[in-house]
């Protein structure tokens, strides 16, 4: 702490020189970071990470828009019976989900929740069919954080630009410019992608994504934890989510999380020097997989071809994920059932529900992600214990495999 | 999830598992869809009290669970605290004598010892209703 506290002591919103030297970190971060997502500096937020941004965002495009309807119609032409519309997924990181859900039992909003197919992925047509007159907002994950598969955010982008694009025309034809400003049916739809899964393997450049917002998690990139990034493209505008100071362009208040900023930063720089080892890692994925199919009645959680290259998410049937886990633990390999944030719960994983498997499997089902560290041999130690594992509890199981 | 050392060594070497072919009672509790599934089974013996009467006594038990470390630890001491107890005693093992002697489960896992409990509540009833 010392140490930290020695290199970034002072607050950047001071004026002080120490408070300048941290200004200089986190203006150093900023237009790092904004280099890596193809942004201009402005358009990026520190925040506390992909939860807070992920809030921000939702909560953030959702209330700035119904502030302004009031603020309308409490003059004139203002529609006193507009409800936004929120498209999401059912696959979603809670932290988008519960968000929308929340808004929606407040009243403020309505949602529409997309189902996946059965390969775990959004279609771009069905988010297209969702949409409303009074959408204001899409939010799709970019890598589901369980099944680990990848959804069409550049497709989906490109579509609500399209759609965006005839908004206007048609706004042209039938308003004066005038009136457009007092008729929020026909705002435009922003697109938000909760990209946390995403940095190690995709692309984050948000003008080929075509997206709006766009959430980051340091520690998801092996930066620190507790600070994480919402890009939010020009024009966007956000309800402020937590209300003090003016830091981060009046949209996050509180002191700069300064180490966590030049360490998130760091980490992302590092991002693209690493993706060259995408396919050593996806190669071991394939072998983890090949080796743990041996066992019977085992299967892969969603598509195998669209699919996160370090992510493994595999049911055994007539066996239960939390034993499966607390038996690897034993055997030194740490693994996660659903995902860390629902453990405890007893529901079985949301995302699993979605994409169809039945309770039979979903309790059964244990994830298992490599990083750029994993190691053939770890590899095999888990394909040699996984076997006796899952005979020793489907032994002890009353139901017949 | 943080369990006890008592869950954690009842899960890694559970006691009593398996069938009893010919049991006298089975007590079957849980479901998939909440994934807990345990099924109980009791061997009833005879034997003399100290003041000469007769009773009947779980003289052999064994289990069988898919679930999680939770519901394996509690099946486990679930059946070291019913064998050689007499039918009556037996029945009244509670949750939480099952809770107590696992050093607590955590919160969220505490329906596991409510499950064993009724695991062998059912097990004696189905044994009285048949003999």
């Amino acid at each position: 702490m010392d140490e930290i506290n020695s290199r970034f002591f002072g607050n950047a919103s001071s004026i002080h020189s120490f408070g300048q030297s941290a200004r200089e970190v986190v203006d150093q971060a900023r237009s790092d970071i904004a280099k890596v997502l193809n942004s201009k500096p402005s358009e990026i937020i520190f925040t506390s990470g992909g939860s807070e941004s992920d809030n921000l965002a939702i909560k953030g495009v959702a209330e700035g828009i119904l502030k302004q309807v009031q603020s309308l119609s409490s003059t004139r032409s203002g529609d006193d019976n507009f409800k936004p519309h929120i498209i999401t997924s059912e696959i979603e990181h809670h932290a988008v989900l519960n968000t929308v859900k929340e808004l929606e039992k407040e009243r403020k909003i309505e949602a529409t929740y997309i189902a996946p197919g059965k390969n775990g992925v959004i279609k771009a047509e069905d988010v297209e069919r969702a949409i409303k007159p009074n959408t204001i907002l899409v939010s799709i994950m970019y890598v589901n954080n369980e099944i680990g598969t990848v959804q069409p955010i550049r497709e989906i982008g490109k579509l609500i630009e399209k759609i965006n694009l005839q908004k206007q025309e048609k706004n042209k034809k039938t308003h004066t410019s005038y009136s457009v400003l007092y008729a929020p049916n026909s705002s435009r739809i922003f697109f938000h992608t909760d990209a946390v899964q995403a940095p190690e393997y995709f692309d984050l450049n948000v003008d080929y994504l075509h997206v709006d917002l766009l959430s980051l998690s340091a520690h998801k990139f092996y930066g620190p934890k507790g600070v994480g990034i919402l890009y939010k493209r020009d024009g966007v505008k956000l309800k402020h989510q937590i209300i003090g100071g003016s830091q981060e362009y009046k949209l996050r208040a509180g002191t700069e999380n300064v180490a966590g900023i030049a360490g998130m930063a760091a980490a992302l720089r590092q991002v693209e020097s690493r993706k060259s080892k995408v396919e050593s890692i996806s190669n071991l994925r394939d072998r983890l997989m090949t080796g743990l199919l041996k066992i019977s009645e085992s299967r892969i959680n969603g598509s195998i071809e669209k699919r996160l290259s370090n992510n493994v998410n595999i049911s055994f049937k007539n066996a239960e994920g939390e034993s499966i886990l607390m038996m690897l633990d034993q055997a030194g390999i740490a693994a996660s059932s659903g995902s860390a944030c629902t453990s405890g719960s007893l529901e079985p994983s949301h995302v699993l529900t979605a994409i169809g498997v039945k309770p039979e499997w979903s309790h059964g089902s244990i994830r298992l992600t490599l990083g750029k560290d994993t190691t053939e041999e770890e590899i095999d130690k888990v394909i040699e214990v996984m076997p006796g594992i899952i005979k020793k509890l489907r032994k002890m199981s009353p139901l017949k495999n | 999830m943080q369990y006890s050392k008592e869950v954690e060594e009842h899960f890694q070497n559970p006691r009593n598992v398996g069938e009893i072919k010919d049991a006298d009672g089975i007590g079957e509790v849980g479901n998939l869809r909440c994934g807990d599934v345990m099924q109980v089974f009791i061997k009833i013996g005879k034997r003399q009290t100290a003041n000469g009467k007769q009773e009947e006594y779980i003289s052999d038990i064994k289990f069988k669970t898919l679930g999680c470390a939770a519901a394996i630890a509690a099946s486990s001491m679930m059946t070291e605290l019913a064998k050689g107890k007499s039918l009556d005693d037996a029945y009244k093992i509670s949750r939480d004598d099952i809770n107590d002697s696992l050093g607590k489960l955590p919160v969220q896992k505490y329906h596991c010892s409510i499950l064993s409990a009724s695991a062998i509540k059912k097990a004696i009833d189905d044994y009285r209703r048949k003999y």
